[in-house]
């Protein structure tokens, strides 16, 4: 009996020759990662153990994004215990001013490949999936275990396979396709399961709009979303990269819990309308929606290509008066190359604010937080009650296109509506 | 292990982020955890809990973050075990690492209310409705996770096996 990529994966990482969802294995971890605000709690269950080193320094990564550069003395604290246990360890470590958002600095110094088993206090450790390796995240207890032990206990999931096919049309990207499918499938539609990413769109699909997609497969309730290796993939890496890897594929007659197809080619630029991702509409349906904020950037939809996508409309046009208009680049390095091909006068010439690397605004942790009543078209991940700021204050998701737009109209809107 | 408490229902996915809203994320501390449980749905409700009460929920309870903040919150404010139709994974596993009995009950759910109170019998893999007389199913857990629960909790576990390990060498 064939397996999935997944299975293939995690049969290698437990050193067995065939694996079957359900089962329980212990697998080798090739990759452990916290940040500001779960290592605290992480380093604390370790400190328990009494043990002197984590199992492999360099397989354990520290990453300050989410409150830094940090908000307030408590977050401060919390930073400043992760980046002395960090350095006391010898452990990767990136501050900032050099790296960014955990799921872009992650990739970009080549540390996601084929066929690893990555496991990450953070929910969107999903998005490394896009470079075909098994990528999930757990709570701090589990990492500090994983510290320790260089493994992780996980029960093999089952897989369901989604593919898309038809043409794209303009302005829908990996954003929409993932919110198109959790709108489809609902935000426990992929519970505990894998999202395997298949398809002739797939296949045409930019690396960026497919670290989207991994990204968001958490808020179908998956415990990863994993894609196949290919020329795109490989290209990518080789830009980071000289380390061997070892891809996987599905075999053709691999077991999956579902295979849904997708006909892709009438999809409209869509958002996700408060209080859940899986309550989507099409952008231009919703022309009463008056906005406030508009925030593009997160581990979701703030690389360099999407930068590019809100540049391309906010040139030579204005943010509206009503409108704050913030643009958080996912690490230093998109920062400098958005820089250096004049992206960032773009968005200070239309009156946006152009942030440091965070993750702030997403969470509502700082640099754009909402007040009651306030309403945010935003590219991060999640809408739930209060996650910007106020309990009553709502965010709407969406992709860079339909975020710049709305940013330039004041009012829910997708790009087409601007001519 | 017999759980039996006063029960607080809530509806379907109850996300982390509104069991501890980040703005709290500054801290480790469980005492102060608890002081904002459930804030972003029920504001009163860290004043309203009482020691050994039992949350009720619906499907896909703690979905959202990978915060341990989240079942450390509830489990400081008193709650004993939190029982819903479904759980997200991320909450589940923290809830187990940390000790915090979470049950799966799918058919107790509909027919369970506010002010009631329930027995958990985790042994029998059965949930009592002390108002209805009903009984209900509850999914058992494997024989690993029960070790994990038997153990006291994820690093008591590991604690027996880096102990083991450095015994032997």
């Amino acid at each position: 009996m064939g397996m999935t990529m997944t299975e293939k994966i995690l049969a290698r990482a437990a050193a067995r020759r065939s694996v079957e969802p359900g089962e329980i294995l212990e697998v080798a971890v090739d990759l452990v990662m916290t940040n500001d605000i779960t290592a605290p709690l992480s380093i604390a269950e370790f400190k328990k153990l009494g043990l002197e080193r984590v199992f492999d320094p360099q397989k354990v990564v520290f990453v300050p994004d989410h409150f830094v550069p940090a908000k307030d003395i408590k977050a401060a604290e919390q930073s400043k215990i992760m980046r002395e246990f960090a350095l006391a360890q010898g452990a990767i470590y990136f501050e900032i001013g050099r790296a960014g958002i955990e799921h872009v600095v992650l990739p970009e110094n080549g540390l996601t490949l084929p066929g690893q088993v990555i496991i990450g206090a953070d929910s969107h450790t999903c998005t490394y999936g896009a470079f075909n390796c098994f990528a999930t995240g757990m709570g701090s207890t589990d990492i500090a275990a994983a510290m320790a032990l260089g493994t992780t206990w996980v029960r093999v999931p089952p897989t369901i396979k989604f593919v898309y096919t038809g043409t794209l049309p303009p302005d829908v990207g990996g954003k929409d396709l993932i919110l198109y499918t959790i709108g489809q499938i609902g935000v426990d539609g992929a519970l505990y399961a894998v999202m395997e990413f298949t398809g002739e769109v797939i296949d045409k699909l930019p690396m960026d709009d497919r670290i989207a997609m991994a990204n968001m497969a958490i808020e179908a309730g998956a415990k990863t979303g994993i894609f196949g290796f290919d020329e795109k993939t490989r290209e990518w890496l080789a830009r980071v990269t000289d380390k061997p890897y070892e891809p996987v594929d599905s075999d053709p007659d691999a077991r999956y819990q579902q295979v849904i197809e997708f006909d892709v080619s009438n999809l409209r630029p869509l958002v996700a309308l408060p209080h859940l991702p899986s309550n989507v509409y099409p952008a231009d349906e919703l022309e009463d929606m008056p906005i406030d904020q508009v925030v593009i950037g997160s581990c979701t939809n703030g690389r360099l290509s999407d930068l590019r996508i809100a540049a391309e409309i906010l040139k030579g046009r204005q943010v509206h008066p009503r409108v704050r208009c913030i643009i958080v680049p996912g690490s230093q390095e998109v920062a400098r190359q958005a820089t250096r091909e004049g992206l960032v006068d773009i968005f200070l010439e239309a009156g946006a604010v152009f942030s440091t690397s965070t993750c702030g605004p997403c969470l509502g942790g700082y640099m754009g937080v909402l007040a009651k009543g306030e309403r945010c078209v935003s590219t991060t991940n999640r809408n739930f009650r209060g996650r910007m700021g106020h309990r009553e204050s709502e965010v709407i998701l969406a992709g860079p296109a339909v975020a710049a737009a709305s940013a330039v109209l004041g009012r829910v809107a997708s790009p087409a509506q601007l001519n | 292990m017999v759980i039996r408490g006063r029960v607080w229902k809530f509806g379907d996915n109850i996300d982390t982020d509104v069991i501890i809203p980040a703005r709290y994320l500054v801290t480790i501390d469980p005492a102060e955890l608890a002081q904002h449980v459930m804030e972003d749905i029920d504001p009163e409700f860290a004043s309203k809990v009482q020691p050994g009460d039992i949350i009720v929920a619906g499907r896909n309870f703690g979905c959202g973050s990978s915060r341990e903040h989240a079942p450390i919150a509830i489990k400081a404010a008193g709650v004993q075990a939190v029982v819903a139709e479904s759980f997200a994974r991320i909450f589940f596993r923290n809830a187990i690492n940390i000790g915090l009995p979470v049950v799966e009950a799918p058919q107790a759910i509909a027919e369970t209310e506010t002010g009631d109170v329930i027995e958990i019998d985790t042994e029998a893999g059965t949930v009592l409705n002390t108002r209805t007389g009903k009984v209900y199913q509850s999914t058992q857990y494997d024989e690993f996770i029960q070790q994990i629960i038997r153990a006291g909790g994820l690093m008591q576990a590991v604690a027996e096996r880096v102990k083991a390990r450095q015994q032997a060498g």
